[in-house]
């Protein structure tokens, strides 16, 4: 029934597919090609060399673990901290006003929250009075401040933290419109069949919340991946604390290395593409 | 198998009175149905009794236990949803063996009687499917088959066929009464239908606004319903009520309408004289209007004078939708009648089957 | 009898609320230490210099009460978060408008028009919406170069534009799709042409959606600190707030006085935006995930 006027479609579609042809298409090829080259004017082509020292020199093998812990550990604590808020805050009457607090760290920016978080962990040595939360902490149950930060132990952890704190409210909110999407009915007739509160928990809300937490985890992976602000802000990637996204952009900027850059790029997208084609792959079958 | 019995049960939402002094006994292997219009306390009757609610007042007993606080696993109770409730991440077989694995059954138990109840609904072919491979009636299906596998003591379904087709519910209404024959079990059956209530039930009670207004076989209710609701609410199509005055009328006695008028035969004037002077509710049922051409044998005929103002030709019997005076009646009559739109006609109404109402209680005065 | 009866009912609700303690608890717990963070920042924002330099902002609330507006006024005079304020709203707004009405006409076209390969480069779309920016950076910011154009709006305007439009036409396209068919049918039947339908039938019933987008588009432009960062080149006089709090930490690392204030000055429209608008707000955030 609908007119046939294809220059018309056309026009419609135009500004979006320029913009969006000279802005992400065109620069991604380009990128991955600028990987095969060296030095600020990448000239000079070296092959895979540039992908070889990402995968071999020490410090960069570092940010790749480091990519590795922000992918499970930021991962896994957001989707499971925020399957539990969701079963418990469902059962209580200040549900609303409970979500609306965890989710309210997705409202600021990183840099905002590596500001209120470094604030939380600032270290002072042990003969002067604790004014971060978490050292202060520390000195009330009798133990030595920790320098959160800069301890190689222990600060690529401190800062995953700042991560969960700001996304668990994603996963809390998506996880629980899940819960409420399943039939109450379906958990009285496993509850009329025999089974338990737990028993129903493990046998019949998990699997039923299956796929929706599976999305929520790769969006979530999809984001461990890119985190950038965080460690630019709170480190800027020092004490071994680098990751991809931080470390193309200290190539860029500070080692000047624009072939090394495109290849820690290229890197981060490779990690992605898996993500990205399950994603088309759910919404192909969800069409 | 076990009698239940809801004894002073009432149930409160905040201020909101579901349920009010509910007293119900139901017999062992009864076929009971609650019946009644959405909102007027039969589900939460029901769920009290599966332990899904809890009871504000009163006890329920099922066999000789008080179940006041127990949960609904231990209750010995299955349940058939209006929803069906099927987990839809197991497989048929599962579903249908969720309670008995909970129960720790003996695997070779469990299949053999996984098995057993999808043959008896006839879903056996699909034990290997998922719920969202099924169609209606099959979901609805295995629904029953996951309650009966537990052979439990009280069988309960919730409107469990209002989500199927016309044609498949009135196939399904019939397995389900062979069912209950089959397996001699208490059912308690929740419908807003009285269609399900008459065809299905051995004891019907008839609920409205949280009170059972009254409790009977379905043909007890036809005949002798005891107030308006039950009256207007028991037969399809409903029952016509007129409010009318009795009054004097020549030695004879006769029903003052709005517009219109009955006279009563002299042999029923006599159980019409203590109402003389009031103004009184009367009910009628449609298949008790007849054409004065058409009027069975052994009735007591109380003509009337009314104006067609439409009819509708069923084949085996016409409707005519009168009006006397202001008021409108529905009539069942003989297929062969010659009357109709804007004829003014007389009809005649059988006074044997007359109901009589209290216009202040709406309560029958005379059955 | 009946009596007895509802004092048990009493106490078997009494005894369901006890066992719900510890959950009550958990949550309220969890809540708290979820504000903790944020309400740190907030209460040092309003402490003198040397007091949070010596004392942890717990201790704020010991008499003597000291609090002082000195910390915004320095902030916002002699470290630029007023013009950065500004700077935010002015790469911000345009971003946002642009980005909305660029990909409602390309969703528009997506839904409901005839064009080869359509749904082929929609999952193209729908692939572009999560590729990392860094991908980008380097060709655009030579481009932007040889032009001339690092350090001004309109660069930083065009690339957020870009960066935005794989998700704003992807939720659009899913919103436009999902309006009866009929009802468009119908006006075509009526001889509508497609602009006209898509002006007065598809536009107006989608404002719930549009709002959520706007809302969505323009945290994330107003949240963003990398493409700031690569394309504004630093210079403070376009510099969003962001980048100013993210200089004041690297020069002020522990003038705390200035960067719990400069801070909350850039979470409160964000905040503001969340209270107001809470459900477009959720909505947006919820369907912008995947964009990562």
């Amino acid at each position: 029934m609908r007119p046939r006027l294809a220059t018309i479609a056309w026009l419609y579609v135009l500004p979006a597919f320029v913009l969006l042809g000279v802005f992400l298409v065109y620069p991604v090829a380009n990128t991955v090609y600028l990987s095969l080259f060296s030095g600020r004017d990448t000239s000079a082509f070296v092959g895979l060399d540039n992908y070889r020292y990402l995968l071999t020199h020490p410090e960069t093998v570092i940010v790749l673990r480091n990519n590795l812990l922000w992918l499970v550990l930021f991962t896994a604590a957001s989707v499971g901290l925020g399957l539990i808020l969701a079963v418990l805050s469902n059962q209580v009457r200040y549900e609303a006003i409970a979500k609306a607090i965890i989710f309210v760290p997705m409202a600021v920016s990183f840099t905002a929250a590596a500001v209120i978080w470094r604030f939380m962990y600032i270290y002072r040595p042990p003969q002067f009075e604790q004014t971060g939360v978490l050292n202060a902490g520390m000195a009330a149950l009798g133990f030595d401040p920790v320098p959160w930060i800069t301890n190689t132990t222990l600060n690529n952890y401190a800062l995953i933290a700042a991560g969960v704190w700001m996304w668990t409210g994603f996963a809390l909110v998506v996880i629980s419109a899940g819960l409420k999407g399943i039939p109450t009915e379906v958990l009285e007739a496993a509850r009329v069949d025999g089974a338990n509160e737990v028993q129903i928990f493990w046998r019949v809300i998990l699997p039923m919340l299956r796929s929706v937490m599976l999305v929520v985890a790769v969006t979530l992976t999809i984001n461990s991946l890119k985190v950038f602000d965080l460690v630019y802000v709170m480190t800027f990637g020092n004490y071994q604390t680098d990751v991809l996204a931080n470390r193309m952009f200290k190539e860029m900027f500070t080692f000047g290395n624009f072939g090394r850059a495109s290849a820690v790029a290229v890197v981060l997208l490779l990690a992605i593409v898996p993500l990205m084609l399950l994603n088309i792959r759910r919404f192909r079958r969800e069409q | 198998m076990a009698r239940v019995h809801f004894e002073n049960v009432t149930k409160r939402f905040g201020d909101f009175t579901a349920l009010r002094d509910f007293n119900l006994e139901i017999e062992d292997k009864e076929f009971l149905v609650l019946v009644g219009p959405s909102g007027c306390g039969k589900s939460t009757a029901l769920r009290m009794l599966a332990g899904l609610e809890d009871i504000t007042e009163g006890s329920i007993y099922i066999g000789d236990r008080r179940v006041n606080g127990v949960p609904a696993k231990d209750r010995d109770i299955a349940m058939v949803f209006q929803s069906y409730a099927l987990y839809p991440h197991m497989t048929v077989f599962d579903n249908i063996a969720f309670g008995l694995r909970l129960r720790k059954t003996p695997k070779d138990v469990l299949t053999t009687k996984v098995k057993e109840a999808a043959e008896v609904l006839g879903v056996d072919s699909l034990l290997d499917r998922k719920p969202g491979q099924l169609s209606g009636g099959q979901r609805q299906r295995v629904a029953v088959a996951r309650a009966i596998v537990r052979e439990p003591r009280v069988f309960l379904l919730d409107e469990p066929l209002s989500n199927l087709d016309a044609k498949l519910r009135v196939h399904t209404r019939a397995e389900i009464s062979k069912l209950h024959k089959r397996l001699g079990t208490t059912f308690v059956y929740v419908t807003h239908d009285q269609v399900e209530a008459m065809t299905m039930a051995d004891r019907i009670a008839v609920m409205n606004e949280g009170i059972i207004q009254q409790v009977g076989s379905p043909q007890e209710l036809y005949d002798e319903p005891v107030n308006v609701f039950v009256a207007g609410f028991i037969g399809s199509p409903a029952m016509n009520f007129f409010e009318a005055e009795v009054v004097e009328d020549g030695g004879g006695v006769s029903l003052d309408g709005d517009g219109f008028s009955v006279d009563v035969p002299d042999d029923r004037a006599e159980e019409m004289r203590p109402f003389l002077g009031r103004r009184m509710i009367f009910g009628v049922r449609p298949e008790n209007i007849h054409d004065e051409h058409f009027v069975p044998s052994g009735i007591t005929a109380a003509p009337t004078t009314v104006k067609v103002d439409v009819t509708e030709p069923m084949g085996n019997e016409v409707f005519l939708h009168l009006l006397a005076g202001k008021t409108k009646l529905l009539a069942r009559v003989d297929p062969r009648t010659k009357m109709s739109a804007d004829d003014e006609v007389e009809v005649v109404i059988d006074m044997e089957r007359m109901h009589v109402f209290d216009p202040e209680s709406r309560e029958a005065v005379r059955g | 009898m009946a009596r007895e009866v509802a004092a048990l009912s009493r106490q078997e609700r009494l005894m369901r609320s006890l066992s719900r303690g510890p959950v009550n608890v958990a949550i309220i717990a969890i809540c708290l230490l979820w504000m903790l963070p944020s309400a740190g920042l907030l209460v040092s924002s309003f402490r003198p210099r040397n007091d949070i330099a010596t004392t942890g902002w717990w201790t704020a609330f010991k008499t003597p009460f000291e609090f002082t507006l000195a910390n915004y006024e320095q902030v916002l005079t002699t470290q630029g978060m007023a013009q950065s304020f500004v700077n935010s709203l002015i790469i911000s707004v345009p971003v946002t408008v642009f980005v909305v009405m660029v990909a409602a006409f390309a969703a528009y076209a997506f839904a409901w028009m005839e064009l080869p390969g359509r749904d082929a480069i929609f999952l193209v779309v729908v692939g572009l919406i999560v590729v990392p920016i860094q991908l980008t950076l380097i060709p655009v910011l030579r481009m932007f170069s040889s032009a001339g154009m690092t350090g001004t709006f309109p660069a930083i305007w065009l690339a957020h534009t870009a960066y935005g439009l794989p998700f704003a036409v992807f939720l659009l396209r899913n919103f436009f799709i999902a309006l009866p068919k009929d009802l468009l049918e119908s006006a075509f039947l009526e001889g509508a042409s497609h602009t006209r339908v898509f002006l007065r039938i598809v536009m107006p019933l989608s404002v719930p959606s549009l709002a959520a987008l706007a809302i969505f588009q323009f945290l994330w432009v107003w949240n963003d600190l990398l493409v700031a960062l690569v394309y504004l080149g630093g210079f403070r006089s376009v510099a969003p707030m962001t980048v100013t709090v993210s200089n004041l930490v690297s020069s002020f690392g522990s003038e705390w006085h200035l960067l719990t204030a400069a801070a909350f000055i850039s979470m409160m429209l964000p905040l503001a935006v969340f209270f107001a608008l809470q459900r477009y707000f959720v909505e947006g955030i919820l369907a912008g995930a995947v964009k990562g």
